[in-house]
């Protein structure tokens, strides 16, 4: 398997970074974070065409750039880093959906608008039960004359509210597990529909709670045969999510380090300190290890490994270990600024730990792990 | 006297509150009785509105207290470090002046001690304290300073000398926060509570006779209030939440938890409330995975040993002892019970620890714990500063070398950015 990064992605993450850098520095995060939205629909619009975020996984015949799983990664780890307010995720988990579970018609139909970001897209598949698996899927999806009605609720939904396409995951009456799970396609102006924004712990990044009253709704893919694209979806999410979380953990620790180096307590740096240097040590390698597992998750995605369900649960794990003991330390470096809402560790605090629950918390993706590897 | 027993003082205590404690009186009238009887802080002194109590016999005057449900003295925020500070420090003048209206809770108090450039190496403060005439005139500026924009007094440490080394240059005063000269701002924190604040201070004046303690020697009597903060650092997890009863004495009491005290009202989540644990696992179902059960059981043991190595603590200084190691652990002990805490409740909460507010698990409880908790290692003196005193001064280790205290203060390198 390539596992290296060649120069043309390297290059690639530079650009990425120099770019997000001017777009999304932390007042501007703070602006968009404040909105109910939390992102600037015209600014993300553009912000995506320039660079074609949301666009690198999706190939080329349904209007996206055709690159693969390891450029996307660099793409989520580089948002990650700039603590970039927009829906990118939830466009990139809808667009995953659509790319393995939608038959070809509706993916030439669906995708190039998702890729352009024209049209901002989200996939709904977690329930109030706030669980991350099929199982979890409790709505229901009845016959309709030719289209499907849908009832039940969707909670923890990014960007939920601002979504103009919904991909929702329900299943037959009557159905549990992974039988009689389909794949939905619902705009965001369909009748019956109600959603309503969540109150979130890390204002970076919206959810919402849709209720769908018998909501009409196209079927994607074959009716109750979604199970595999729904868990490589997820798979695949985990994958890109590890991605963000290590480049929000590497931002952190870099600028804990910088700010050591310029406190003086007790007539020196603070970074002179012994205790300093070892967390600094400490966060260096919790973080490195979790970018490598990172890496080889989306470098395995990238190859179709079939040990992938595996790797991405390895990748979570790590990352949301690496990203909150990180943000913990980063805090405790700072002082009592580190505790203030005018120093920005705090953006980033708050998105590793929501992020260390969204798609499951590190223990669950270790159980996954070590039922995939049949321990 | 004849020696005081649990059974005598049970008595003695009973009898005093049957004769005297009214739900209807106004908050201050009775805890001036409180002051006045000895019965709101048994273990001061006599001589200063206590009843010289040993501190095991303690928890019997708060059995009673509780039996009937008494209101106690003002307990919560800076007020008893300040008279912990006076009562050790203080003439007779600041005693007779500030104890009384502190247990009455009228004055309420901050702790002007850090700085934009000192937090840590508090010694290295910056405000300066000058004689002008017959006054004490005072500039420069403090920060994080809990509850300034609510403070009546405030203990402030300043130098008041820069050619000494720094320790040694340091001098401490009682500030009268309600003067022109001092300027309190709100700083807003990450779990957006703005309990503490930046103090600007202007040519403020301080009374001669409001210095504690001799002059240079602030350090020390700081370290008095440092004492008592950190000691007390595992009282914050239980600190008043008003009682449900009904009469006056309790609708004055909740009013005083809204009002001044409300700069403290986040402090029970920053210790990671891990009196909610068990419920919390049981009412979600967690308590079914053996993953959780174990952390869980972790975070318990953690916090039921601390508890009792504070009690063993509590029970040699009272039978007279020299204090164990387990006298300086406290602090530190709290920041990794709340740390666990924070873990755990993120575990019980799983998809829902990312809501907060009304949509957020216990009605955003949940939330502020989680954004709350990263103050706990900091606020008080950090683990790493915590550390440092275990291993130094209980273990003898070797001091870190220093490079600032053995030169006038002027001569050392600060912070340029403040
Ligand atoms: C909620 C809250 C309430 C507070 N209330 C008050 C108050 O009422 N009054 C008041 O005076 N202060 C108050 N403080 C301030 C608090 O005491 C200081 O923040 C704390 O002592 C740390 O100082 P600092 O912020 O300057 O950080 P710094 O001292 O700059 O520390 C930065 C980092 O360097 C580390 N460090 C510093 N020196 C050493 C060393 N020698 N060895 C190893 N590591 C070291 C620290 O541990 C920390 O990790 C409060 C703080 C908080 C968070």
């Amino acid at each position: 398997m390539r596992f290296s990064f060649s120069d043309e992605q390297e290059e690639f993450r530079l650009v990425l970074r120099r770019f997000l850098a001017g777009k999304s520095p932390t007042t501007e995060v703070r602006r968009q974070m404040a909105t109910e939205q939390g992102f600037d629909r015209e600014a993300w619009r553009k912000l995506n065409q320039e660079m074609g975020l949301t666009a690198v996984h999706i190939p080329e015949t349904y209007g996206g750039q055709g690159f693969g799983d390891v450029e996307l990664g660099i793409v989520m780890e580089e948002a990650g880093r700039a603590l970039v307010c927009a829906p990118l995720l939830a466009s990139v988990l809808a667009a995953t959906a659509i790319l393995h579970g939608a038959n070809e018609e509706q993916k030439r139909r669906l995708l190039p608008a998702i890729a352009t970001g024209d049209k901002i897209a989200t996939f709904a598949f977690t329930e109030a039960n706030g669980r991350w698996d099929a199982g979890g899927v409790a709505m229901t999806a009845t016959p309709a004359g030719g289209k499907f009605r849908l009832d039940g609720t969707k909670s923890f939904v990014l960007d939920g509210c601002a979504a103009d396409l919904i991909v929702v995951a329900a299943r037959k009456p009557g159905t549990n597990g992974d039988d009689g799970l389909s794949l939905f396609a619902v705009p965001s102006d369909a009748k019956e529909l109600e959603r309503k924004p969540l109150q979130v712990l890390d204002p970076t990044r919206k959810l919402a709670r849709l209720t769908f009253n018998g909501v009409e709704a196209e079927l994607i893919g074959e009716e109750g045969k979604a199970a595999a694209a729904f868990a490589r979806t997820l798979t695949l999410a985990t994958v890109y999510l590890a991605s963000e979380m290590v480049g929000g953990a590497e931002r952190l620790r870099e600028d804990a380090l910088a700010y050591a180096k310029m406190r003086m307590q007790f007539g020196r740096p603070i970074a002179a300190f012994q205790s300093m240097k070892h967390k600094q040590a400490d966060m260096l390698v919790e973080v490195e290890l979790a970018k490598s597992a990172a890496y080889y998750a989306a470098a395995a995605a990238a190859e179709g490994d079939d040990d992938l369900p595996a790797l991405a649960s390895l990748a979570k794990a790590a990352a949301s270990d690496a990203y909150m003991q990180t943000a913990i330390h980063a805090i405790q470096i700072h002082g009592g600024i580190g505790f203030t809402f005018d120093n920005d560790t705090h953006l980033w605090f708050k998105r590793a730990k929501a992020s260390e629950v969204f798609l499951g918390d590190a223990h669950h993706h270790r159980e996954l792990m070590m039922r995939h590897w049949n321990v | 006297m004849s020696e005081r027993t649990e059974a005598s003082v049970r008595a003695e205590v009973r009898a005093w509150l049957e004769a005297n404690w009214n739900a209807e009186l106004s908050l201050v009238e009775w805890r001036g009785k409180l002051a006045d009887a000895g019965w709101g802080m048994p273990t001061w002194p006599k001589k200063w509105h206590g009843q010289d109590l040993p501190q095991a016999l303690a928890p019997v005057v708060e059995e009673e207290f509780k039996r009937i449900g008494a209101v106690g003295t003002a307990k919560a925020g800076i007020r008893l470090l300040a008279a912990a500070t006076i009562l050790d420090h203080g003439t007779d003048m600041h005693k007779e002046k500030f104890l009384r209206r502190i247990l009455t809770g009228e004055d309420t108090w901050c702790q002007l001690f850090s700085e934009p450039g000192s937090g840590s190496d508090l010694a290295g403060a910056m405000t300066r304290a000058e004689m002008r005439g017959n006054k004490w005139v005072v500039n420069g500026q403090k920060v994080w300073t809990t509850s300034a924009h609510k403070a009546d007094w405030g203990l402030l440490l300043a130098r008041t000398d820069w050619d000494a080394p720094k320790h040694q240059g340091l001098s401490y005063f009682i500030l009268d926060m309600r003067q022109p000269g001092v300027v309190a701002q709100p700083l807003r924190q990450m779990n957006g509570h703005a309990s503490f604040n930046q103090v600007f201070i202007t040519d403020a004046e301080i009374a001669p006779e409001f210095q504690m303690g001799k002059l240079g020697e602030g350090w020390k009597v700081a370290t008095t209030t440092l004492m008592h903060e950190r000691r007390n650092a595992d009282g914050l997890r239980s600190w008043a939440t008003g009682s449900t009863r009904q009469g006056r004495i309790y609708d004055e009491e909740r009013a005083e938890i809204a009002t001044v005290m409300e700069p403290y009202k986040w402090y029970p989540q920053r210790a990671g409330r891990v009196d909610l644990i068990v419920e919390r696992a049981k009412a979600t179902g967690r308590n079914t995975d053996p993953v959780v059960r174990q952390e869980i059981a972790r975070l318990l043991t953690m916090s039921k040993a601390a508890e009792w190595t504070a009690r063993r603590a509590r029970a040699a200084q009272e039978q007279g002892r020299a204090q164990g190691p387990e006298g300086s652990l406290g602090k530190l002990v709290s920041s990794h019970v709340a740390r666990q805490a924070a873990r755990v409740h993120t575990m019980i909460s799983g998809a829902d620890a990312m809501l907060s507010g009304e949509d957020g698990p216990l009605n955003g409880v949940i939330a502020e714990i989680l954004i709350s908790v990263p103050a706990t290692s900091i606020a008080g003196g950090t683990d790493e500063i915590q550390r440092n005193i275990i291993s130094e001064r209980v273990l003898g280790m070797p001091k870190e070398p220093s490079f600032d205290t053995g030169k006038p203060f002027r001569d050392v390198p600060k912070n340029t950015v403040a």
